[in-house]
C-alpha cells in the first residue's frame, strides 16, 4: 500500500509538471539562444570592464573602474558623446516630423493613394550599405549633385563630410531619409488605427482639417508616436554602418559616434576592456530610453 | 473632398514623393551612364547601356555575394519563424508556473542592445570556429522577442474552443501547433518572416565582424568593398552594384507593404 501511494504521488509530480515539461522543451531554443548571445555576453561585457585585456579579448589585469576614469578624462570619448546627442537631436526629432507628415498625407483616401504608400515606405527596403554609398555621391565635392545644385544658384559650395561643422549634419540627412520609410509604415497604421467614428462625429460638428489634427488625430496617435520615438532615439544611438560608409568617424572625429567608437576601440585598437566599458554605457542609455517607454507608455503600449 | 483641396494634397504627395524617391532614382540613372556622362552632372543616360552591370559582376563576386546573402537571409527567416512560433505557443496555450518569469526575461532582451553585446559575441563565434560559416551569421539571430510577441498577438485570436476541441479529438500538443495553429496563423508568419528577410539581408556590423573572406560574405560588404575599390573612377558601376543589391528587397516591400504595416503595427502596439 505504502509503496503504491508514493508511486502515486511519483506520477501525479510527473503528471503535473506535464505542462512545464512540455513548454521547457518548446521554449529550450529561445533560452538557449538568449543565453549564450544575449544574457551571457552582456554580463561579459559588464566583467571584461574591469579589466585590461590581451589580443584575445581574456580579461588580464583587473584595473576596477580605471577603464571607466580613462574614458571619462579621455577628450575622444567625450567627443563620442557629444556627437552621438548631437546626432540624436538631429535625427530623431526632424525624422518623426517628416514621417509624421508623410503619414498625415498618406491616410487620405484619394486614388492611386497605394502608390505613395509605397514609394513613402521603400527607404525601409534600402540597406544601409546601398543607401550610405548612394549618398555618399550626392555629398561629393565637385561631381554630387548638392554643390551642383549650389553651384547653379550661385552659393558658394559646401565641403558636406569633409568639413567638421558640416559633416555630423550631413550623416544626420542620409539616416533621416533610410529611417523614414519605417517610421511612415507604423505611423500610417497608427492612423488607420483610429475610429473613423470620431471624424464623422466631428465633421458633423463642423470641425475643420487642424481642428481635427489637433484634438482627434495627434492624441489618438500618441501611443504610436511614443513608440516611433522610442524606436527612433534607439535606432539612432544604434547607428553604424553610415558612419563606416560615409566619414570613417571623421573629420576630426566629429562623426565617432558611439557604436563605431565602440567598434574601433575594440576590433582595430584591440582595448576589449575600454571597449567594454563604452558598450556598457550605450547598454545604460538604452536602458534609461526602453525603461522611460515602460514608465510612461505603459498605459498606451503594452505587450500584454 | 472638395477639389482645391484634392489639388493641395495630390501637389503634396507629389512633391515629396519625388524628393524621397529621388536618390534610388538617380542612382538607378547613373547606373547606365558613362564615365564622361557622370563628369558633366546628367539626370539622363543618352543610351541605357548596361555596361555598368557587366563590369560590375566582373569586378566582384557579385553572384556569390548574393548567393550568400540569400542563404543567410532565408536562414535566419526560416530559423525566426521556428523558433519563435515555437515560444510564442507556450505564452498562450500552455500554462505552467514561473510563465510570467521567463516571459519577463524575453522582454528584457529587448533592452540590450546588439551592439553592447558584439565584442563577447564574436569571440564566442571564434571559439565555436564560426568565423566565415553560413551559422556564424544566422544561429545567433534565431532568438527574437519581437517576433515572438507579434506571434504571441496573434495566436491570442485563436478561440481556446479550438484547443479543447482539439483535445477530445486526441490531437497531441505538437500536432496542435502544427496542423491547427500554423496554419490560421499564416499571415502574421509572413509578415515575420518578410521582417526578418529584410533586416537580414540589409545587415551590415556583423557580416563585417565574423567574415574575412568571399566565402560567405555578404552583399552589404560587397558594397562596402565595391566604394573603397572605385569610388574614385567609376561611379557608374557602383550604382550598378547599389541597384542589383536593394532589387530583391525593394520588391519584397512593394508586394508586402500593406501586409508588412498591419502585422507591424500589430506587434508594436496593443
Amino acid at each position: 500500500m505504502k509503496g503504491s501511494s508514493s508511486l502515486h504521488a511519483k506520477q501525479s509530480i510527473w503528471k503535473k509538471s506535464l505542462n512545464a515539461r512540455t513548454a521547457l522543451l518548446y521554449l529550450f531554443p529561445s533560452i538557449l539562444l538568449f543565453s549564450v548571445f544575449v544574457f551571457y555576453p552582456m554580463f561579459r561585457t559588464i566583467y571584461l570592464s574591469f579589466f585590461l585585456t590581451d589580443q584575445h579579448g581574456s580579461a588580464a589585469l583587473f584595473v576596477g573602474l580605471e577603464n571607466y576614469a580613462y574614458l571619462l578624462e579621455s577628450q575622444a570619448f567625450r567627443n563620442s558623446i557629444k556627437a552621438t546627442v548631437l546626432f540624436v537631436l538631429y535625427t530623431v526629432p526632424a525624422g518623426v516630423i517628416l514621417a509624421l507628415f508623410l503619414a498625415l498625407i498618406a491616410n487620405e483616401k484619394l486614388k492611386g493613394i497605394g502608390f505613395f504608400r509605397t514609394i513613402y515606405s521603400s527607404s525601409m527596403g534600402i540597406s544601409v550599405a546601398a543607401s550610405s554609398v548612394v549618398w555618399l555621391f550626392l555629398f561629393h565635392p565637385s561631381v554630387g549633385m548638392f554643390n551642383r545644385l549650389l553651384t547653379l544658384v550661385h552659393l558658394p559650395e559646401v565641403q558636406w563630410l569633409l568639413d567638421p561643422d558640416w559633416a555630423l549634419l550631413s550623416v544626420s540627412i542620409s539616416t533621416i531619409w533610410l529611417n523614414t520609410g519605417f517610421s511612415f509604415l507604423i505611423l500610417l497604421g497608427g492612423l488607420q488605427n483610429i475610429d473613423g467614428y470620431l471624424y464623422e462625429s466631428a465633421k458633423i460638428d463642423g470641425a475643420g482639417y487642424w481642428y481635427q489634427l489637433r484634438r482627434i488625430t495627434i492624441p489618438m496617435l500618441s501611443p504610436t508616436l511614443f513608440f516611433i520615438i522610442t524606436i527612433s532615439l534607439i535606432n539612432a544611438f544604434q547607428s553604424f554602418g553610415q558612419i563606416d560608409i560615409l566619414t570613417k568617424g571623421g573629420p576630426s572625429q566629429a562623426t565617432n559616434l558611439i557604436v563605431y567608437s565602440i567598434y574601433r576601440e575594440a576590433f582595430v585598437n584591440y582595448q576589449f576592456g575600454t571597449a567594454s566599458a563604452q558598450a556598457v554605457f550605450l547598454f545604460l542609455c538604452i536602458l534609461i530610453v526602453t525603461i522611460l517607454q515602460f514608465k510612461f507608455g505603459e498605459r498606451k503600449v503594452h505587450y500584454q | 473632398m472638395s477639389f482645391p483641396r484634392k489639388v493641395v494634397f495630390y501637389f503634396l504627395l507629389l512633391f515629396s514623393a519625388f524628393l524621397l524617391f529621388f536618390p534610388v532614382l538617380y542612382a538607378f540613372m547613373i547606373s547606365f551612364m558613362t564615365g564622361g556622362e557622370i563628369m558633366q552632372g546628367k539626370f539622363f543616360p543618352q543610351t541605357f547601356t548596361l555596361d555598368n552591370y557587366f563590369r560590375v559582376f566582373e569586378r566582384l563576386p557579385l553572384m556569390k555575394y548574393l548567393m550568400n546573402s540569400f542563404v543567410v537571409s532565408t536562414g535566419v527567416m526560416m530559423g525566426q519563424l521556428i523558433v519563435c512560433s515555437m515560444a510564442a505557443y507556450v505564452f498562450v496555450f500552455i500554462p505552467f508556473k514561473g510563465r510570467d518569469l521567463v516571459f519577463f526575461l524575453f522582454i528584457s532582451t529587448m533592452m540590450i542592445p546588439w551592439e553592447a553585446t558584439m565584442i563577447p559575441n564574436f569571440f564566442t563565434i571564434q571559439k565555436l570556429d564560426w568565423t566565415n560559416t553560413y551559422q556564424g551569421l544566422t544561429v545567433p539571430f534565431f532568438a527574437l522577442a519581437f517576433g515572438t510577441f507579434l506571434l504571441r498577438q496573434h495566436f491570442k485570436t485563436i478561440p481556446k474552443e479550438l484547443f479543447e476541441a482539439s483535445q477530445i479529438a486526441g490531437l497531441s500538443r505538437f500536432a496542435f501547433f502544427w496542423r491547427v495553429i500554423l496554419p490560421v496563423s499564416k499571415t502574421s508568419l509572413v509578415t515575420l518572416g518578410a521582417y526578418g528577410f529584410l533586416t537580414t539581408w540589409n545587415m551590415y556590423l556583423w557580416p563585417l565582424l565574423v567574415t574575412n573572406n568571399d566565402q560567405v560574405r555578404t552583399v552589404q560588404i560587397g558594397l562596402k568593398q565595391l566604394q573603397s575599390q572605385e569610388v574614385a573612377t567609376e561611379w557608374g558601376v557602383v550604382m550598378a552594384g547599389v541597384i542589383v543589391v536593394i532589387i530583391p528587397t525593394l520588391l519584397l516591400l512593394f508586394i508586402g507593404q500593406k501586409q508588412l504595416q498591419k502585422g507591424l503595427t500589430q506587434g508594436a502596439l496593443k
